[in-house]
């Protein structure tokens, strides 16, 4: 480790206390062990369809899981395991949505890119990019409706921003000044296209203005300066009703998806970022500013791993939905079976 | 009984039921200050308030959305479309939000949300402004779709859709928003599901709804000077559908002529005649016709509007061809 960077990271933890770095890492870990098992079953063929690792960004679900209260809400894209491992969904049930298992966290109907806990306050698990952004200004107006005191925060990626729904709905909670929070997780790539060639201007907060919003832009390096910065951002939705365009500058370690080996960049880049991985910043500064023994860490790594490998084998014995599970929550008044005597299923009345 | 315009038993409806429900608003493009590009909303901005009458931009995706969220969250949204045209630009949030998020979240959000608005042609709008959007959204499990044709229709089928838990797609027409008919004073509700004859007869079924009714209505009149003897079944709810008294219309008369907006390709149309060939082969003296659009778009000219457009002439010759009269 240099110097430079020895004194900076001490810089970043000034005045946080080793509980509290702890219980950032293992939190962030918890979600990184989660994906990384998510990957292995991919590969073993035990998952399908499209995987989104979130390896390399967890920083900001859990400063974001800090400076919610009570049914404040999160709504976010498909990249959304971090999320869910973060707001305290059961890890179980995230890897059974993954097997597509009746125990999954959305009954196996979803899969990896439609997670929603609504008691952990994870409002999804939207997989058409940026139309959640007005569906997550009308959670914000109905808190402004009802006077209830809650602030939305609405996730979504650098790839987004040029999409009609995000200016529709960001147009919106301008005029109505809704309580919310839009944070754009720029990690640096829309699938293989790098930002240069999807943003007419870098900066992606000066569309703030035009929006009428307040609007902050950092490197996501800690849980900490992620959480101060976030909070800020919150409390002027719930205080002020203002709402912020926030930019998270971070990066995503692994390819879009895991069909995506990832070779439009370069290996140097891949480095450069890595010394900026959150996750391994915070276990740098836990070995060298806390001293926190290797054994402990080692411990603790072992915990998450075993609940994880735990989470992964109740999902791989877990039974399938039913077969009559695919005619539920179609419609509101109970199991549907289609509109026509002439193509309702086998088997039904 | 009070006599009423369609739009002035639109504009009751959502009165009484603003009035009954503090979670239901109304959303949409000049719904408020304007009263509505149509004047569904008459009054209502200044009866209930900026709160619960809200005048949004030009952003259907956005109102649309917003409405979806705000539905997620226990609110009651009518968002009016000031055309049902400009639902194109908010199909993915009706299609992929609204539709799909029961089923989506594994119950866990409901999205009882009406989207209502003028469909169809109007008079000598062009292309883009002429659209059936019916057949577009019928044919997506998760929604409700109802059309309709009369002030007592409108009136007890919007207050039906409001309280409806799904999200459901409400289909008016600009050119019937003065028709005129009897709405009676104290509160009633119409089911959805339920079709409605309009018109009782023995020879020939003529199944229609929205825009299509008063065609069928005139072509009916047309037939009767010449003894055929039409039954006219007003759908009114396109999803669900009334297929029992479709087939037993058709197992009465023995024939069908389907008279509706929109273009006759993989629409409504063709899925009403599946459901007869399937449930009534047997019955059937004659194949089951369509009249509609021309498969075309719609030109501004009023004279190649006219041929394009279904009229009672073209609904009458269908008659007579079920009926063998030539
Ligand atoms: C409307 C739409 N177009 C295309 C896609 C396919 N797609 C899914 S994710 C993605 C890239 C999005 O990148 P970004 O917004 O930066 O988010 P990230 O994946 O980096 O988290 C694309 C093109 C989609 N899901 N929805
Ligand atoms: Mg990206």
């Amino acid at each position: 480790m240099d110097a430079a960077y020895e004194a900076k990271l001490r810089a970043d933890y000034d005045g946080q206390s080793r509980e509290d770095v702890l219980r950032d890492y293992r939190e962030m870990l918890r979600i990184r062990r989660f994906e990384e098992a998510a990957a292995r079953a991919y590969t073993r063929g035990k998952i399908s369809g499209f995987l989104h690792l979130y390896i390399g960004q967890e920083a900001i679900a859990i400063a974001t899981q800090q400076v919610m209260e009570p049914g404040d809400r999160v709504v976010s894209t498909y990249r959304t395991h971090g999320f869910a491992i973060a707001l305290g969904s059961d890890p179980k049930a995230c890897a059974a949505e993954l097997f597509g298992k009746a125990a999954g966290l959305v009954g196996g109907v979803g899969g990896s890119m439609h997670f929603f806990d609504k008691e952990r306050g994870l409002w999804g698990g939207y997989a058409i990019v940026g139309n959640h952004i007005p569906v997550a200004a009308g959670h914000a107006f109905a808190s402004q409706y009802t006077g209830d005191g809650r602030v939305t925060l609405c996730f979504m990626g650098d790839g987004a921003v040029g999409i009609g729904p995000v200016h529709e709905g960001m147009t919106m909670a301008g005029i109505m000044k809704l309580p919310i929070v839009f944070v754009v997780e720029n990690n640096q790539y829309s699938m293989g296209t790098p930002l240069k060639r999807t943003l007419p201007v870098e900066d992606i907060t000066a569309r703030a203005a035009g929006y009428g919003f307040a609007s902050d832009r950092f490197h996501v390096t800690s849980v900490q300066e992620t959480r101060r910065r976030l909070g800020e951002a919150v409390e002027r939705a719930r205080k002020d009703g203002k709402p912020t365009l926030v930019e998270l500058i971070t990066y995503r370690f692994r390819g879009h998806s895991m069909s995506d080996p990832a070779k439009y960049r370069q290996k140097e880049e891949v480095d450069r970022w890595r010394l900026n991985d959150p996750l391994e910043r915070t276990l740098m500064a836990l070995k060298t500013i806390y001293q926190v023994p290797e054994a402990e860490l080692d411990a603790m790594d072992e915990t998450i791993v075993a609940e994880m490998d735990g989470a992964y084998e109740f999902a791989d014995k877990a039974p399938a939905p039913a077969p009559e599970a695919r005619f539920d929550n179609v419609m509101a008044e109970g199991p549907y079976y289609g509109d026509s005597a002439t193509t309702r299923p086998a088997g039904v009345e | 009984m009070p006599i009423l315009q369609i739009r002035q038993a639109i504009r009751d409806a959502m009165k009484e039921e603003m009035e009954r429900d503090e979670r239901v608003f109304l959303m949409g493009e000049e719904v408020g200050y304007y009263n509505g590009a149509y004047k569904c909303s008459e009054g209502l901005l200044d009866h209930f308030g900026e709160k619960r009458v809200i005048d949004t931009p030009i952003t259907e995706t956005g109102f649309a959305g917003i409405g979806i969220g705000a539905a997620m969250c226990g609110l009651r949204p009518i968002i009016e479309f000031m055309t049902f045209n400009f639902s194109a630009v908010a199909f993915d949030q009706i299609l992929n939000n609204a539709a799909k998020l029961r089923h989506m979240t594994h119950g866990q959000f409901g999205v009882p949300i009406v989207f209502r608005g003028p469909n169809a042609a109007a008079h000598m709008l062009g292309s883009t402004h002429s659209q059936a959007f019916e057949h577009f959204y019928a044919h997506i499990p998760g929604l409700k779709v109802i059309a309709v044709a009369t002030p007592y229709d409108a009136k007890g089928l919007l207050k039906t859709a409001i309280r409806d838990e799904n999200p459901v797609l409400f289909l008016e027409s600009e050119l019937m928003y003065s028709v005129k008919g009897e709405v009676p004073e104290e509160e009633y509700l119409i089911p959805f599901g339920q079709a409605d004859i309009k018109r009782p007869g023995e020879h020939v079924t003529v199944i229609t709804w929205g825009q299509g009714v008063p065609v069928a209505l005139k072509a009916a009149e047309l037939a009767a000077a010449e003894d055929v003897s039409c039954e006219v079944i007003d759908l009114r709810s396109i999803r669900p559908m009334d297929e029992a008294a479709i087939i037993a219309s058709v197992k009465k008369t023995n024939r069908a002529v389907i008279v509706y907006h929109g273009w006759p390709n993989g629409g409504v149309g063709g899925d009403i005649i599946a459901r007869i060939q399937e449930l009534a082969f047997d019955d059937l003296d004659a194949p089951v016709l369509r009249v509609c659009y021309e498969d075309l778009p719609m030109p501004y000219a009023e004279n190649l509007e006219n041929l394009i457009l279904p009229s009672p002439e073209r609904a009458l010759a269908a008659i007579r061809r079920v009926t063998y009269k030539r």
